[in-house]
């Protein structure tokens, strides 16, 4: 009894006790939750382009955020070093596209999820060996992001925002747009739309897929730099976040690999859900619960929408 | 010329359904059991024992439980180093309740428990496909390390949070524990191993082992065949699961001596996907190329600077390996994405109609 209580009852007895409390825990979900759909909003650029399920996403993040600050260690101006990091990731896509990617066409997607996997790998040992496997921390001032927090006297007690939280969700949201306007206005976003509707159809319209595969992953690699110095304002630039980005996972499965709106809602849903769970839920099963609590929100959606919220309806034929 | 099997007549359905149908096959499996039964062990020193066949075989065993469920009933699975860890949990609690009972009784046993964990978070498979299903087990993935850090009964209180294992004797020899030598583990685990590769391999040749396929191939066509889905999925996941389960208690018993809740992280997931897929989807005797590829490259790696007489630091060794193993995993792909299986069967091919092309 007294469990059901304490499960059902007592964490919104806490909630309605303290709101400012719960107005806090909220806007902390939803900023976790919008850098969860940035990360997944890589993923899901180079699935819809590609059909890779791209595993490297979150140490292209790591990756991305090292470049830039480790350059800046070395002298470089932030901005030249920002330029530079663009730079990096271009070639990055096309070594992918060119080394990784052209020889495995056609072939079954775990070979090709697997194939990230030995990216991810090299990625690792080439961050590691250029730039030190030592945590660094982000260049937030040199890129003119705020830092220090804003407090609201709201509801009878203090509510306060990081600044760089706000910052975050902005770029979320004007990233957000922007590639959606590059997908629906552009004639590269037309050619990307058709490639990931049909690959051999866009083929034959005359549409260049290793051209089209470079740009997407050089799309997935500025998204990643974004993440990388988001991420990284609020923690340390370090190797520790690649685990983060696997919390992309679920986010991505919630909404429907192939969906960006998707990615949006169920990284909102995943970082909400998360923090209320661990702040309200977790003291009752003695904390920690937030590793795997994604996975199972995830997986109670999916349990009713086997193709996640947004995705494309599963139909299958013999 | 000395492999062709000409002369050699098949005269009952026994020798035809044979898993080795060939004579030099059978005397290549007999030499290379012979080495591994004898040779080994008499020659063999404690670094090759203990780092390198040991873990190898242990790593091979899990491999043929990963591949039972993804290669062969095509279904993803991310979660195979907890099931591990359920096995070594359930060896441990069983072993310290009934200290008296034969150890390997007890690793037999943890199998079973790792089988139904295993079976409950496959149910959501039966709705849920391909790389959606790969959220459902990472789900078991972190739920599960997140019970062997935060159940004190799991590890009985210990302060540390880590198992321990005490020694157990085998016919008077101590098999575990800090005074078990690295020859007689290396001999049970080899015998384990060998036994239920062949298990494994009987199971995958026959009806059950069609059944998967016709499920991994199209389970909507397996099922309007009259195969029953719900049945089949949760018999690959039972069976995975207690292979993976006996490869985790092995690995924590007979290996490792103790564990925490960190050695059953994701990464050992990974890692024995990578030996199921660069091995072959779908092969047993892929599960063995794949583990020592895996396990012994970096290994390899780690010494070949200090061989060539290349002085770099740990540090850099460690970073290079990274890199070498991953565009080695991405190589291997690229060359053969049916795996290293597929390399072997080719090779056998070859040398059957050497010296003709064809």
């Amino acid at each position: 009894m007294s469990l059901l209580y304490q499960l059902f009852v007592d964490p919104f007895v806490q909630m309605a006790d303290a709101p400012d409390l719960l107005v806090q825990t909220l806007w902390e979900g939803f900023v976790g939750g919008v850098l969860y759909s940035l990360i997944a909003l890589g993923f899901v650029l180079i699935f819809k382009a590609s059909g890779v399920f791209n595993f490297a996403q979150g140490i292209m993040m790591v990756f991305a955020a090292l470049t830039l600050v480790g350059l800046h260690e070395k002298g470089v101006p932030a901005w030249l070093a920002l330029i530079a990091t663009i730079g990096v990731m271009y070639v990055l896509a096309l070594g992918v596209e060119r080394i990784v990617l052209r020889p495995l066409v056609n072939q079954p997607d775990i070979i090709l999820f697997m194939a990230t996997f030995g990216l991810t790998y090299f990625l690792i040992g080439l961050g590691e060996l250029l730039f030190g496997g030592s945590p660094k921390t982000m260049i937030t001032e040199q890129l003119y992001l705020p830092s220090g927090a804003l407090d609201f006297k709201i509801l009878g007690g203090t509510v306060s925002l990081q600044k760089i939280d706000i910052a975050a969700a902005i770029i979320a949201l004007v990233m957000v747009a922007g590639l959606g306007l590059f997908f629906q206005k552009t004639r590269i976003g037309r050619a990307l739309r058709a490639v990931a509707d049909d690959h051999q159809a866009a083929l034959s319209v005359g549409i260049s897929l290793n051209q089209i595969w470079v740009i997407v992953w050089f799309a997935a690699g500025i998204v990643a730099l974004a993440t990388g110095i988001l991420w990284g304002a609020r923690s340390d630039v370090s190797f520790a976040l690649q685990i983060v980005a696997l919390k992309a996972l679920p986010v991505l499965i919630l909404g429907g690999l192939t969906s960006i709106p998707g990615a949006i809602v169920g990284g909102l849903i995943i970082g909400v859900g998360e923090k209320l769970g661990e702040f309200y839920w977790g003291p009752i099963f003695g904390g920690g619960i937030e590793s795997w609590l994604a996975y199972v929100i995830a997986l109670a959606f999916l349990l009713f929408r086997p193709q996640g919220l947004f995705g494309e309806a599963i139909i299958e034929r013999i | 010329m000395f492999y062709r099997e000409a002369g050699q007549f098949k005269t009952s359905y026994a020798a035809d359904m044979a898993i080795f149908p060939i004579r030099q096959d059978r005397i290549g499996l007999g030499l290379i059991l012979v080495v591994a039964f004898v040779v080994i062990p008499l020659a063999g020193n404690q670094f090759l024992l203990n780092s390198i066949l040991i873990p190898f075989l242990i790593f091979s065993l899990a491999a043929i439980g990963l591949n039972i469920l993804t290669g062969y009933t095509g279904l993803l699975s991310l979660g195979s180093a907890a099931f591990m860890g359920v096995g070594a949990y359930a060896c441990y609690k069983l072993s310290t309740f009934f200290p008296e009972v034969n150890i390997l009784v007890w690793i037999l046993a943890s199998g079973f428990v790792s089988s139904a964990v295993g079976v409950f978070f496959g149910l959501p498979s039966l709705r849920i496909k391909g790389f959606y299903l790969a959220v459902a087990t990472l789900a078991a993935q972190f739920f599960l390390q997140w019970c062997f850090a935060r159940v004190p009964w799991l590890y009985n209180d210990n302060t540390s949070g880590a198992i321990e294992v005490s020694t157990h004797t085998l016919f008077g020899l101590p098999v575990t524990g800090p005074n078990a030598a690295p020859a007689t583990r290396y001999l049970v685990v080899l015998t384990i191993v060998a036994g239920m590769a062949w298990i494994a391999s009987n199971i995958v040749h026959g009806r059950i082992g069609r059944m998967w396929m016709a499920v991994r191939d199209m389970d909507i066509a397996a099922q309007l065949m009259g195969i029953r889905l719900l049945r089949a999925k949760l018999l690959a996941f039972a069976v995975s699961s207690f292979y993976v389960g006996v490869a985790g208690a092995l690995m924590v018993f007979l290996w490792l001596g103790a564990a925490e809740p960190e050695a059953f992280n994701i990464n050992l997931s990974f890692l024995l996907l990578f030996m199921v897929i660069i091995g072959g989807l779908g092969s047993i005797v892929g599960a063995f190329l794949g583990a020592a590829l895996i396990h012994i490259l970096p290994i390899a790696l780690r010494a070949l600077p200090a061989l060539i007489g290349l002085n770099l630091g740990s540090a850099t060794i460690e970073q290079l390996t990274f890199m070498v193993t991953g565009a080695l995993i991405i190589f291997f792909l690229i060359v053969e994405p049916l795996g290293l299986a597929r390399l072997w069967r080719i090779g056998k091919q070859k040398l059957r109609v050497w010296p003709f092309p064809y």
